[in-house]
């Protein structure tokens, strides 16, 4: 059973995850993503982006490297042999393309549990570091610009009985 | 790439159809990409003591192949915004063989002033659905 005491629980901004242009092209191959703009620096250019667009769903590779935190803490208690997925969301504020440098402020939303079965919702709002060199303000209240909203539900089966 | 002009979209247009095939190098290749190593999606054993009937396919490789149907009506990758979907049945991926998932693309909504449309994606596989309420919302 996930440990209900974790709900509310947000992870303060993690390490920065580098975005490389062989990582988009590597996953665009494994979701079968042929568009050029994954994969052709002229063609991305050439539809206004700065450098390779990411596919729709690449966020999750950013999101699961932050839910980690979570998921794999003991304290937490969820059996990831007994995992599934339930569902997930993105929504983007703007594309991911490579060179931005993203890092992740991870909310757990709600741990519900009925029966053998807890549904654990977490949610990843994922921001662009600056990349410029700044002075960090200190009353800046976000890590910098939001990119992407990623909403995953896990349910987790207990002990069969 | 021409991208669809929305005064000439529908409600109920179907925007595309495709089918697709996963076996298991797909499964690795996603695996290693994606950074899920969790071994249900590479291991009989490991899935049948899961209580599964053996491997299956990522559900993110799933949902992350079918909205190639909406990106490439588009035109633009980053015209996706907003892309959900629930996991409503696990896709067995045999070996040998390939699991084959079957993905129409409908227009479920418009919205002219706002530019944006909703494409709904029904996916299935031997007929039966495999993704619930699979939406991608689409500016145009």
């Amino acid at each position: 059973m996930a440990n209900a005491d974790f709900e509310g629980r947000v992870y303060p901004a993690d390490a920065p995850y580098s975005v490389g242009r062989e990582k988009i092209r590597e996953f665009a191959t494994a979701v079968g993503a042929t568009h050029p703009a994954h994969h052709d620096l002229v063609a991305a250019r050439g539809s206004g982006y700065p450098d390779l667009v990411a596919p729709p769903t690449f966020a999750v590779v950013v999101a699961q490297r932050s839910e980690a935190q979570y998921i794999q803490d003991p304290e937490a208690d969820i059996d990831f042999s007994r995992v599934v997925h339930a569902d997930e969301r993105f929504t983007h504020h703007r594309p991911i393309v490579a060179g931005d440098e993203l890092t992740t402020v991870l909310h757990v939303d709600r741990i519900v549990s009925r029966g053998v079965i807890s549904m654990v919702t977490t949610r990843c709002e994922i921001y662009a570091v600056p990349q410029q060199i700044e002075v960090p303000s200190p009353e800046a209240e976000s890590p910098g610009e939001h990119v992407a909203t990623v909403v995953s539900t896990l349910a987790i089966r207990g002990e069969d009985v | 790439m021409t991208r669809p002009d929305i005064s000439t979209l529908s409600v109920g247009d179907v925007i595309g159809q495709r089918v697709v095939t996963f076996d298991r190098a797909d499964l690795v290749r996603y695996a290693g990409a994606s950074g899920d190593r969790n071994p249900i999606h590479w291991s009989d054993r490991v899935a049948r003591e899961a209580g599964l009937p053996g491997v299956i396919a990522h559900g993110m490789l799933t949902m992350g192949t079918v909205v190639n149907v909406v990106v490439d009506w588009a035109g633009d990758p980053g015209a996706v915004v907003d892309y959900q979907t629930r996991f409503t049945k696990p896709v067995e991926v045999p070996d040998p063989g390939a699991a084959t998932v079957e993905v129409t693309g409908t227009i479920g909504a418009l919205d002219v002033e706002a530019g944006t449309v909703r494409v709904d994606l029904a996916v299935t596989v031997d007929g039966a659905k495999v993704l619930g309420r699979a939406q991608a919302l689409v500016r145009l």
